[in-house]
């Protein structure tokens, strides 16, 4: 089985890094970049279990993403 | 006065805060390494600086899973002193010691300056031997100490008074422009609602004498022992 897990910042929560993604980004001529949010993206190779989405949201709260600033979503396929 | 510095993979403060604790306070002080599961008996616990685990992931995100957190945590629960310096303050607030969050610095660079601190309470087991108010000066050394919390967090920590350092003018001012890395109202150093957890971004192992530029660092030091023998 494969995990795909994208790990995103909060809305509210400032992103330095993708505003300065952003200004490189206009300054190479792509001026309708008008805002990036930067953030993380796990592939995740397991075992083919049962309740495999359930257990990778559980990973993802307690180790891959923090709550406090980052949101996450966990895609499972076969 | 009995002082464990915890070393994790990556550590690099440990061993300055182990001479500052050892020659220049005179503790019995000595370093635990991250693998062990239990605690000597303490009176003091401190999480040094450095890049625990290479600080991958995110700074103290692997380090909270460590086999020595849960003894630590445990030393915090019955009053224990724990403080966290630098990457210590990241775990501490991974770990759900404290509350929020270290982000990368506002400016993308990794700072290394005195800063200009504002004492906010003299009342914790960390600051007695401060004024409420001082303005003092500490090192800062990190890529990610850009405090973040929500809105209700910190009301929380200001109501409760559990702010003890802010970055500020020389003049002791909180603006804007004495804010080096971002953080949320200039906070610089935390405590837990028992105040006997302290995390702080700023290094007073750096500053505790004076052929190193400064000494108030060590009146932190000075603080903890007061605090601990006015309670044996």
């Amino acid at each position: 089985m494969k995990a795909r897990v994208f790990v995103t910042l909060k809305t509210g929560v400032l992103d330095p890094q993708g505003q300065a993604v952003m200004h490189a980004a206009a300054s190479l001529g792509y001026e309708e970049v008008k805002g990036v949010r930067q953030g993380k993206y796990f592939e995740i190779e397991l075992d083919s279990v049962e309740n495999a989405e359930e257990r990778m949201k559980k990973l993802s709260d307690q180790l891959l993403a923090n709550p406090i600033i980052e949101d996450f979503r966990v895609e499972v396929e076969d | 006065m009995r002082c464990g510095i915890v070393t994790f993979p990556g550590s690099n403060c440990d061993h300055d805060c182990l001479h500052v604790a050892q020659s220049v306070m005179g503790w019995d002080a000595r370093l635990i390494w991250h693998k062990e599961k239990k605690l000597p008996p303490l009176d003091l616990v401190i999480l040094p600086g450095g890049f625990s685990y290479g600080d991958y992931l995110r700074c103290g995100a692997i380090a909270r899973f460590a086999s020595i957190l849960p003894a630590v945590q445990k030393f915090a629960a019955k009053g224990g002193l724990v403080l966290g310096i630098c990457n210590g303050f990241q775990i501490l607030t991974e770990a759900g010691m404290l509350p929020g969050k270290l982000m990368r610095n506002r400016s993308l660079r990794f700072i290394c300056e005195y800063v200009n601190l504002k004492v906010e309470h003299a009342d914790s087991p960390f600051t007695s031997r401060f004024q409420g108010g001082e303005t003092i000066q500490i090192p800062i050394a990190h890529m990610e100490g850009n405090y973040f919390a929500d809105t209700d967090t910190l009301k929380r920590l200001e109501d409760e008074g559990r702010v003890l350092f802010r970055y500020c003018a020389p003049d002791g001012e909180i603006n804007a422009a004495a804010n080096p890395n971002g953080s949320q109202r200039n906070i610089a150093g935390i405590s837990n609602e028992s105040k006997n957890v302290l995390g702080m971004m700023p290094h007073p192992e750096r500053c505790s004498e004076s052929i190193l530029g400064g000494e108030h660092g060590r009146r932190l030091f000075e603080s903890i022992q007061s605090w601990v023998e006015e309670r044996v």
